[in-house]
């Protein structure tokens, strides 16, 4: 709900959400929708969640991204009340999901990684018999157009492409009015525009006031949908905040590269070994007072620096870094 | 919606699924029949005898093939498919909804009596047709569907039950198969007790439903002593099932 208020919030923090949802709980009087501390979690022996704090405002969309196996699933299925914990207090919507899991189930909206529905029901059947589970449940039809199935409401199941029951597994999900929402790897197996469609659903519900919490292995899906990423390995979270500056990354060093077609070579610190293509790499901590110098220099003796690019790093390589330095301390 | 309203819209969709699934439609119904064909041709024209009385076998095993198809629709196609479904995440995702699992477990027992019914029905039709077997009439009759009634809940609550013990849905098939197949056996319903019939065998029949069930349709059709003794063995049966049920019954895969 971005009230005028809120955006002006916005404005005196610029680290916290873009769109204004997320107000720091300290000038908003709403607890949050998820708050969750010391969270731990063992399969025989093996410790899958070792102590987890995670805190996610109404209205935000909180991606949790981390390797296969570093303790995701098994942190939301606790949040959705489908496993115990051994450890922690956690609060969803004000309710425990371990003790109040009924209570909590008529406001909760989940996309599962491996669900299935009836597969003989029509697309508009299973919305509608869903949605006739949920006291306060949205239009059926309205849901349908939302999430882009309008001209397959009449289509078994069985007849949907792998992205269309993807797209129906969402309806189930919004269909309730859900004030929290539950993604475990929406758009894995989307095409790219079915996937950008997804995404649109998503920051629509976000528009509404709902809070979402994703999963996903794509940092382009994060990087677009996200206020806060927050990074989970070997069951631990080892680096939380905004896409934008994950791992400090807007500060982190840059690379610059470029192609020189001559055998000048620029002095000292601007030069290195060029590649199998010509491409010559420099590692820059400052690369602003790097490029004046080299662009200096290109002028200076009239070369054309062919292909010359500033290379931050992307939130892939933020996260590779953290997920390796993760792994490499947990074991 | 309230209680009876969700149950009777939980009802719908699940009978609009069984139906959509020709194949598994037509074979619950059919399968009975099969075997009703098969055994009267083999063993039609003999005699059977309960207690003093002698029936004709074609009658017996009408009455026989029609508890037989109650069971495998109730008992064996609820276990399997529940199974698969779990295997599915059908159940994981219902589980996820805030439906009661009081609902969910009537409107399905509900569907399968009413599956039941309609299988006894048809083979009845079948066997007056084919070889002249006549259902009772009157209070017979009501005595007849009320074990109807009771046996089909009652097995459809022990195939819930027994999904517990089913790791997956490749484990489904055999495992109902070794649980019902040797009582299928063992309490006369494809081979008529004699007189010979051993002690061990006459106690199997006492303890598990499945000769209960069969006995008490039989009075239907061949005018034997109808028991609420057998009405009584079977719905203790049945209500055991749902009470495991309610509380080992899984909604989630297991890995």
């Amino acid at each position: 709900m971005p009230t005028p208020m809120h955006s002006h919030l916005t404005d005196l923090a610029p680290s916290s959400s873009p769109r204004g949802g997320a107000a720091s709980p300290a000038l908003s009087p709403v607890p949050p929708a998820i708050s969750v501390h010391g969270l731990r979690k063992s399969y025989s022996g093996v410790e899958a969640v070792r102590g987890i704090d995670l805190e996610v405002p109404v209205g935000e969309i909180c991606a949790l991204l981390g390797p296969n196996g570093a303790g995701k699933t098994t942190t939301v299925e606790i949040l959705e009340g489908y496993r115990s914990r051994d450890a922690g207090r956690v609060e969803v919507l004000g309710c425990d999901p371990a003790t109040e899991r009924g209570r909590l189930k008529p406001r909760l909206g989940i996309v599962f990684q491996e669900a299935a529905v009836e597969p003989y029901l029509t697309v508009r059947e299973t919305v509608a018999m869903y949605a006739h589970l949920y006291p306060g449940h949205r239009g059926v039809d309205e849901v349908i157009e939302l999430v882009g199935l309008a001209h397959r409401r009449a289509e078994r199941v069985v007849g949907l492409s792998g992205g269309q029951q993807r797209r129906l597994e969402m309806a189930i999900a919004l269909v309730g009015d859900p004030d929290l929402l539950f993604l475990d790897e929406p758009t894995t197996g989307f095409d790219p525009a079915a996937r950008h469609e997804a995404w649109e659903v998503v920051r629509a519900l976000a528009r509404l006031g709902k809070t979402v919490v994703l999963t996903t292995h794509y940092m382009d899906e994060a990087q677009y949908l996200a206020d806060r990423v927050v990074v989970i390995v070997g069951g631990r979270v080892v680096a939380e905040g905004p896409p934008a500056t994950l791992g400090l990354r807007q500060r982190a060093g840059a690379r610059i590269r470029y192609r020189l077609p001559a055998q000048d070579t620029p002095p000292g610190e601007l030069a290195a070994a060029p590649d199998a293509d010509g491409f010559v790499e420099i590692h820059a901590e400052d690369p602003v007072a790097l490029l004046h110098r080299l662009t200096g220099w290109a002028l200076e003796h009239e070369q054309p620096l062919e292909g010359l690019e500033v290379i931050r790093p992307s939130l892939e390589d933020v996260y590779l870094e953290l997920t390796r330095r993760g792994g490499g301390a947990s074991t | 919606m309230s209680a009876a309203v969700l149950t009777l819209d939980q009802i719908r969709y699940v009978n609009k699924a069984f139906w959509r699934n020709p194949m598994r439609a037509f074979f619950t119904f059919a399968f009975p029949l099969m075997f009703l064909v098969i055994f009267t041709a083999l063993l039609g024209n003999g005699v059977v005898h309960i207690g003093p009385r002698a029936v004709k076998e074609s009658t017996y095993y009408v009455a026989s093939m029609a508890a037989f198809g109650v069971i495998t629709a109730c008992f064996s196609n609820t276990a399997m498919m529940t199974t698969f479904n779990r295997d599915d995440g059908v159940l994981k995702r219902l589980d996820g909804a805030p439906l009661p699992r009081a609902i969910f477990f009537a409107s399905r027992i509900l569907h399968s009596i009413f599956v039941a019914f309609l299988l006894v029905g048809i083979t009845a039709a079948f066997g007056h047709f084919a070889y002249g077997a006549q259902l009772a009439t009157g209070m017979t009759l009501l005595r007849f569907l009320v074990m109807l009634l009771v046996g089909s809940a009652s097995f459809c609550a022990l195939g819930y039950a027994i999904t517990a013990a089913i790791p997956n849905g490749d484990a489904a098939p055999p495992v109902v198969n070794f649980t019902i197949m040797p009582l299928l056996f063992l309490s006369g319903i494809f081979i008529p007790f004699g007189n010979g019939t051993p002690d061990w065998v006459q106690w199997v029949g006492r303890i598990f439903p499945v000769r209960h069930f069969a006995v008490a349709l039989q009075a239907g059709f061949l005018g034997t002593p109808f028991r609420w003794d057998d009405v009584a063995a079977v719905a203790g049966w049945g209500l055991a099932g749902l009470v495991l049920s309610v509380r080992y019954f899984e909604w989630e895969p297991r890995r």
